[in-house]
């Protein structure tokens, strides 16, 4: 099983940045990729806004962030679990309509609506999760597909509730009696709420929650046979990555005032496994990195017009021949390679 | 009109032949590298193109079609050699990568698709005239016709294909168990271009058999790859005549519910047979139970 033959390069990018066990104390833990990490994220989000020219800057790091969290979350699932959904999409798309349609069809207000949306989804989730997970092999993916589809299709569908295939507006965001609008403040919601998906990412990892998924990724059997419930752990991860994505999904409803059942396709399932991958499975930091690179892209990919699909195609397919293992690990192993 | 409990039937086998052929597509790329084959769909949409760009240039109806078959073949074996044996060779490519580049071939294809021909929809002639015959109570275009009766002929030619040739046999030897398939002396090279080569011709005969009915258009392939992954699962992914049944059975449950419960869900129905099955038998129909390799 080529799975098992190379866990340990797998898990490797988590351990193999940190110099030696032998060096202890405060240094090293600042070295490491979590307490440096957060502190660099941290600085970096802060910065941003300084060197932003425009408010069309301010919506694309929004739009990156965004991406970037349900990533962070699907990566759990991906890269530590070893499994692959193909419809977080829907995830996402039911926390941003979940949340839309409390609040405009019923009046709720939105800081009651997105957790209570966000709740059911995960809900959904451990309903789906559950008997898939317990079967060996990648039922999870086909079982994903299915109700991301399913999804898309009763959200074109239900247009009394929903507005069809043309989407709804979604009421503004209402905290402490005051309407979040404008891109400054968003940015500030949404750069947080990545730092502290990162922060609850990289804590879940270096957890025995964490520890389990490395080792039931490597070897099921070998994971279950040292007393690791594998079922219990990937239905968990399964559950907080569709939260992430969820949540992910009502913050872009509230912040954009509009959502389409185009957020639920199949596609927007793909283009979210593919940042993953891209940037690199089991990496948090690949997460984030891949988030950026693939949202920035089809920006900049726009000047090719028709041959748009077929360059965005070209790119990934030449990622993964030469980058398997996704550009941060690549990246971090080269570097390591490099010193003494 | 006729009966409309045939006349869904007939509907229903039709579209369920192409969703067969798709699946087996699924299941030979599956038995040879354990990889779901996402540009499978897109197989389907290089035929029917294809015989579209063939007829136009004056060719015969039938001698574009096998020409249709034959470039997607080469489209096959060109994605194989160029897309995942490079992958392979690096020797770091798990099931996850592979799939995701088949991701990437089936978003190239479709943009290669875009830039070649255009966006629009277009028509494919009938084989055989458009005027309408009474079969068994329902009324059905000969195209419905050709359809079925060339599902069954490649069906017919895969099975033999499988069981009397000797790369067949080496192809299944593979599936079973590659490593020893290698020690055999079986080229496992030879037999992922083989099956890349099958795939796409399996999936550009519906295609171009499909093409008159439903017209065809760069971004055809992505439904109906997705459907023909679900009459797979639904026959359990790997087995041919798992497939075959799969895609046939997931034509009619379309085709009744369509008519009989909502044609607004019509294309949920494929998916919720997904979820039934994953749930209730995740064997697929006549999946054996298999043991696990550690």
């Amino acid at each position: 099983m080529p799975a098992a033959a190379n866990v340990s390069e797998r898990t490797g990018p988590a351990t193999s940045v940190v110099p030696a066990p032998a060096a202890s104390g405060w240094t090293r833990r600042f070295a490491s990729s979590r307490t440096g990490g957060l502190s660099a994220l941290a600085l970096v989000l802060a910065l941003l806004p300084l060197i932003f020219p425009n408010n069309y800057f301010f919506e694309v790091a929004i739009l990156v962030a965004l991406n970037a969290i349900v990533c962070v979350g699907l990566n759990l699932l991906i890269g530590y679990a070893g499994q692959i959904s193909l419809g977080h999409a829907g995830f996402y798309a039911l926390g941003g309509y979940g949340s839309a349609i409390l609040a405009a069809r019923w009046d709720w207000p939105a800081w009651l609506s997105m957790p209570v949306a966000v709740a059911a989804v995960g809900a959904l989730a451990w309903l789906v999760g559950r008997p898939t997970l317990r079967l060996k092999g990648h039922y999870l993916a086909m079982a994903t597909l299915g109700l991301g589809v399913i999804v898309s299709i009763v959200l074109s569908n239900e247009d009394r509730l929903t507005g069809g295939p043309d989407g709804m507006a979604v009421p503004p965001l209402l905290l402490f009696g005051r309407v979040i609008q404008g891109e400054l403040p968003w940015y500030a919601i949404v750069g947080l709420a990545l730092w502290l998906t990162v922060w609850f990412a990289l804590n879940l990892i270096d957890s025995p929650i964490g520890r389990a998924l490395r080792a039931l990724h490597g070897s099921e059997v070998a994971a279950e046979t040292v007393g690791i419930d594998s079922a219990r752990w990937k239905l968990r991860v399964f559950v907080q990555s569709a939260l992430i994505a969820a949540t992910a999904g009502a913050l872009t409803a509230h912040y954009a005032g509009f959502i389409t059942p185009a957020k639920a396709s199949f596609l927007h399932s793909v283009e979210l496994v593919i940042m993953v991958v891209f940037g690199g499975m089991a990496s948090i930091w690949g997460a984030v990195v891949g988030a950026a690179v693939l949202t920035l892209l089809p920006q900049f990919l726009t000047v090719l017009k028709d041959y748009e699909m077929m360059t965005f195609g070209a790119i990934l397919i030449a990622t993964m021949v030469f980058f398997p293992r996704g550009i941060v690990p690549t990246l971090q192993r080269l570097l390591s390679r490099g010193r003494p | 009109m006729g009966d409309p409990w045939m006349q869904f039937v007939a509907a229903g086998l039709t579209s369920g032949a192409i969703y067969a052929l798709v699946a087996l597509g699924f299941s030979i790329v599956y038995n040879a590298c354990h990889a779901i084959n996402f540009a499978q769909g897109e197989f389907v949409m290089v035929g029917g193109m294809a015989a579209v760009s063939l007829v136009a240039t004056g060719l015969p109806v039938t001698v574009a079609v096998l020409l249709a078959v034959a470039v997607a073949g080469i489209v096959g074996l060109l994605v194989e050699k160029l897309a995942i044996e490079p992958a392979q060779r690096s020797g770091k490519a798990d099931v996850v990568t592979l799939i995701i580049i088949t991701i990437g071939v089936a978003l190239f294809l479709r943009g290669v698709a875009q830039v070649l021909w255009d966006k629009r929809v277009h028509p494919l002639p009938a084989f055989s005239g458009n005027e309408p015959i009474a079969v068994f109570g329902a009324t059905v275009v000969p195209q419905s016709l050709w359809v079925l009766g060339g599902t069954a002929l490649a069906v017919l030619a895969l099975g033999w294909f499988f069981s009397r040739t000797l790369y067949g046999k080496a192809m299944r030897a593979t599936a079973i168990n590659p490593l020893a398939a290698q020690l055999m002396g079986i080229s496992t090279r030879g037999v992922m271009l083989v099956s890349f080569a099958l795939a796409a011709m399996l999936g550009a005969l519906g295609g171009v058999l499909t093409a008159p009915i439903t017209f065809t258009s760069y971004d055809v392939g992505v439904m109906l790859g997705l459907k023909g992954f679900a009459a797979a699962m639904l026959g359990g992914l790997g087995s041919f005549g798992g497939a075959v049944a799969g895609g046939l059975l997931l034509g009619l449950l379309e085709s009744l519910g369509a008519g009989f419960v909502s044609s607004a869900y019509k294309d949920a129905i494929a998916f919720v047979v997904i979820l039934g099955v994953l749930f209730f038998m995740p064997g697929g129909l006549v999946g054996a139970r298999r043991s696990e390799r550690v």
